[in-house]
């Protein structure tokens, strides 16, 4: 079959990443070399990905590569359009970098047992995630994204000598694999309808509305597991907390995405879609926005309050496709640019600027062995660049300009503004009680990551050092640069972008033009300008003030301290007081647990005071369940012999009974 | 061309003034003779005159606050109407931009607080940032009944002398929005009863308490940009409130700048006969806002 450029480059990207592991495993444990050589492959491999995904993006179309396969009706099908190639660039970019951070975080000297392991399963991570998007057919789909489960489990558990480790990894591996369930009963229900396990735009008259409606619930939950829409989103934060750093920047920024690739995918091949979809997708995204961020908020680990934070970015992107559906479905042409291109835009911005907060978080981590924040402070003065760097990210993800989260939550806001139905056109203003939800979304964000920043990098360190702080060395600083630099990039320049988002939306929309095209819909030149003016108006303000301060006299003293003249450093605001009343208004969700110390005598002991905010969900809802479901089948034990062979009796009796059935 | 130099004049050096009469009213009601009008231009003036001194755990956050708090307050009012309907800068869809520069200059503004590491600023700090979670949703809710009745994204057409432009059906949901929109000036400048400017325990302060480690030509920027905010929340009251579609700007200026000064002695009169809210009844206040805009957009879209 003839191949063009673009797509042996992608191909050669999925192979030689999914093997870049292999050759680690014939070094020793403690050979450097072997590390050089498996993160060369990985960052060849990603490198080559990445180019052949911008090229399919920018460029002509891949045609439809088929790889025959001994499974009848399942050959492997494999295309990149511009919807598959929008999603792979994250893929590969993030990978790529992860690759470089890696070296120096995962320094296999010093993680000898678990390092060529970690090494192995990245690659094979990077690589399936490749093929299922770039899958045109449920088996080679599922085939992907089976492969990206099972990796993703060996990178979560890569310390598997912690038994919270452990647990973290389990709980992904069950909620992967209901997932993976729903998706298994979804194409084969899509199978049923029309005959073919091929991806394609489908038949309207193939399907009835019982069936469509069956097919997007069952997307809904399985998609929805992974990405972690609320309330699915259980084993998230536990996940991305426990993972290494930059795993947890492709967890984060990549791997929850393929749900929402999933859902956008399906949506497009679905015909025409009833007025709820749109209005259960918008509650949902809501949902997960607003109580995704006021879960940050209680969080003091500064991972676990990072993976909160997908969750409520996960809520944004889906709002957008909500939009995007309601559009669809109320013939209305803007919302539908201006929902979807907000949703892919927030895919790319929250694949940069959360890998970005990860690999900073990481850095951290790093020099000081702690993920608690309140265990922190000051790290600005020692680690300046890795603290530039979150400060960029964090003024990313609050959606504030000059950067790229404000150019797709302004896309995302005013495709929701337009639901109003300004001046004549038909509005449906049920959907603009989203704005101020999302403008709430967006204070509490902002209070979340002031927290963050504030006590982890500001101020002074709240326990003295029992590590030698460092900055971190440049192989960990570089990916961190090339994000933040990206985040600037779509901030400064969003008309660069609308081309490329163009082109997506006509895949998704099935048309043959956006109409209207993104430029048309949206002021981005003015967005552009506008940002551009806001960052000059900064710089001269900042030299200007410098100058001003370095001509005069300028004393330096100690804090001021009100009059108190010994403060010492556990007398700063810590992360729990500052968050302290937010939660408590949270309080019916957030169901904190705080011990306290009863004071009864005239001289009270030393006492100690805790706070803590639990995954609500998981320890309320889904192991209750759970262990009322393992009473209940307690029964069926005799059945698990825990022996190979007896399993495989079941299998073939279920086979020969099966044959029986539907001879 | 000309429309554009008095805005930026007007924007650049109108706002102490509304200050220095919101002070010489309190004086008034207290009975004292007060500081001279002019008094915030004088202390502006002193602070970037002066040196300054500075903690030694700051970082280079400390003095970025002030620029950032400036910068965006300035960038803000040249989003918004003034005398004529016309601004420097003005797309569909500026609204957003107007609200998400404010929480820029706020982010940063607090981000210098935590910078010097003492728990009053920090107490400070959390303050802040949670009662903004109360009033964004508020100004929202405000924007969007506005959006709805001018049918329009842009500040300049949002912000039209509205309420008595407007139809039978509108009347009611705007006057609910006037109400909020004057909550929502008062708590987003932290004056009484959400702060008090005034006050001399740093324990109970918002803003003030905030600043506290800033001296010279920083707080001078701090001054001016709170000063900035304040005019800006005040002209989009007046714009709210006063028929200003008047064609001639000749006219229209004027009765800006004095409508303007009004929501200052108005200011002032409030400040004057109300005592400062218990922290906890913040939120209830801006809830109650929030609330009332809520109501207002409900009227309006079941109505039409």
């Amino acid at each position: 079959m003839p191949m063009t450029g673009n797509a042996s480059l992608l191909l050669s990207g999925v192979i030689v990443t999914a093997a870049s592991g292999v050759p680690g495993l014939l070094f020793g444990r403690r050979s450097q070399l072997g590390q050089w050589i498996t993160t060369s492959l990985a960052i060849v491999g990603s490198g080559a990905g990445l180019v052949g995904a911008v090229a399919g993006l920018v460029g002509p179309m891949t045609p439809v590569l088929r790889f025959p396969s001994p499974i009848p009706q399942a050959d492997v099908v494999l295309a990149a359009d511009s919807l598959s190639a929008f999603f792979l660039v994250p893929v590969f970019l993030i990978s790529l970098l992860g690759s470089i951070y890696g070296l120096d975080y995962w320094r296999q000297t010093e993680h000898q047992e678990n390092g060529r392991k970690l090494r192995l399963f990245y690659g094979l991570l990077t690589a399936a995630l490749a093929v299922l998007i770039l899958a045109r057919n449920s088996v080679t789909f599922l085939f992907g994204w089976e492969i990206m489960a099972v990796s993703a489990f060996f990178l979560v558990s890569t310390d598997d000598q912690d038994a919270q480790v452990r647990e973290a990894g389990w709980l992904y591996l069950a909620a992967s694999h209901a997932a993976t369930l729903c998706l298994f009963a979804m194409f084969a229900l899509l199978y049923g309808l029309t005959g073919s396990f091929d991806l394609a735009p489908l038949p309207a008259a193939a399907l009835t509305p019982a069936g469509t409606t069956a097919i997007f619930l069952l997307a809904l939950a399985g998609f929805g597991l992974k990405a972690g829409i609320m309330p699915l989103h259980f084993w998230l934060p536990s996940a991305h907390a426990m993972a290494p750093s930059h795993v947890s920047a492709v967890m984060s920024g990549v791997l929850i995405k393929t749900g929402i690739y999933g859902l956008v995918r399906m949506t497009s091949l679905l015909p025409q879609p009833p007025v709820w979809w749109g209005g259960l997708l918008l509650a949902l995204g809501v949902v997960s926005a607003v109580l995704g961020v006021a879960f940050a908020l209680g969080q003091h680990d500064l991972k676990r309050l990072l993976a909160y934070h997908s969750i409520e970015n996960i809520g944004i992107i889906v709002i957008g496709l909500a939009l995007a559906l309601l559009g669809r479905a109320l013939d209305q042409d803007i919302w539908v640019t201006l929902g979807l291109a907000g949703c892919l835009l927030h895919v790319w911005n929250h694949a940069l600027f959360k890998s970005l907060l990860f690999l900073s978080a990481g850095s951290v981590i790093h020099s000081q062995h702690t993920r608690e924040i309140d265990h922190l402070g000051g790290l600005a003065k020692v680690m300046p660049w890795t603290a530039v760097c979150f400060l960029i990210g964090a003024t990313a993800i609050c959606g504030l300009p000059p950067l790229n989260g404000f150019v797709s939550e302004f896309l995302i806001y005013s495709g929701l503004l337009r639901t109003l139905g300004l001046g004549r056109e038909p509005g449906f203003p049920v959907a603009a009680f989203a704005v101020p939800a999302l403008a709430l979304m967006g204070a509490l964000a902002v209070a979340c990551f002031v927290k963050v920043f504030g006590v982890v990098f500001l101020g002074v360190s709240r326990v003295p050092h029992s590590h030698p702080t460092h900055e971190s060395p440049w192989t960990m600083l570089f990916p961190q640069g090339v994000l933040a630099v990206c985040c600037f990039a779509i901030g400064l320049g969003p008309t660069l972008v609308a081309p490329v988002l163009d082109r997506t939306i006509v895949v998704w929309s099935g048309k043959f033009v956006a109409e209207p095209a993104l430029a048309q819909a949206a002021a981005l030149p003015q967005i552009s300008a506008a940002a551009i003016f806001l960052l000059a108006a900064l710089a001269v303000g900042a030299a200007a003030l410098n100058w001003r301060l370095r001509t005069q006299p300028l004393g330096w003293t100690e804090t001021w301290g009100c009059g108190y003249t010994g403060p010492t450093p556990r007398m700063q605001y810590t992360a729990s007081s500052f968050a302290q009343f937010l939660v408590m208004l949270f309080g019916w969700a957030l169901r904190p647990t705080v011990h306290q110390p009863r004071l009864t005598s005239l001289f009270p002991q030393a006492a100690k005071f805790q706070s803590h905010v639990p995954e609500v969900v998981l320890d309320r809802l889904v192991m209750p369940t759970f262990h009322l479901a393992a009473r209940i089948l307690f029964w069926f034990r005799v059945m698990q012999q825990g022996s190979v062979q007896i399993y495989l009796v079941y299998v073939f009796a279920i086979l020969v009974l099966l044959l029986l059935v539907y001879r | 061309m000309i429309y554009n130099g008095i805005h930026l004049l007007l924007v650049a050096a109108f706002p102490p003034l509304l200050l220095g009469i919101i002070n010489r009213t309190k004086a008034f009601f207290g009975g004292r003779q007060g500081p001279p009008v002019l008094q915030p231009y004088f202390d502006l003036w002193r602070l970037l005159r002066k040196g300054s001194v500075q903690s030694t755990t700051t970082t280079w956050i400390f003095r970025f606050g002030p620029i950032v708090s400036l910068t965006t307050a300035f960038f803000a009012a040249l989003l918004i109407p003034l005398g004529p309907d016309r601004a420097p800068l003005s797309f569909a869809g500026d609204l957003l931009l107007f609200a998400y520069l404010l929480a820029l200059g706020r982010f940063f503004l607090v981000l210098a607080a935590l910078d010097t590491g003492s728990a009053f600023e920090g107490m400070g700090a959390a303050r802040e940032v949670t009662f903004a979670c109360f009033a964004e949703p508020a100004m929202f809710f405000c924007l969007l009944v506005l959006a709805k009745v001018t049918g329009s994204l842009r500040m300049v057409e949002l912000f039209h002398g509205s309420l008595f432009a407007g139809t039978g059906t509108t009347g009611a949901p705007l006057l609910l929005v006037l109400m909020s929109w004057f909550l929502l000036m008062l708590a987003e400048n932290c004056r009484i009863p959400f702060d008090d400017p005034n006050t001399h325990l740093e324990l109970t302060m918002i803003h003030e308490v905030i600043v506290l480690d800033h001296s010279g030509p920083m707080l001078a920027l701090l001054q001016q940009g709170a000063a900035i905010k304040l005019f800006v929340f005040a002209s989009l009251l007046v714009r709210l409130a006063v028929p200003l579609d008047f064609q001639n700007p000749w006219v229209s200026y004027p009765v800006f700048v004095a409508a303007v000064c009004l929501v200052a002695v108005l200011l002032g009169i409030v400040e004057s006969v109300m005592a400062r809210l218990r922290m906890v009844l913040v939120p209830h206040v801006l809830t109650a806002a929030a609330v009332t805009a809520a109501f207002g957009f409900v009227l309006l879209v079941t109505l039409q």
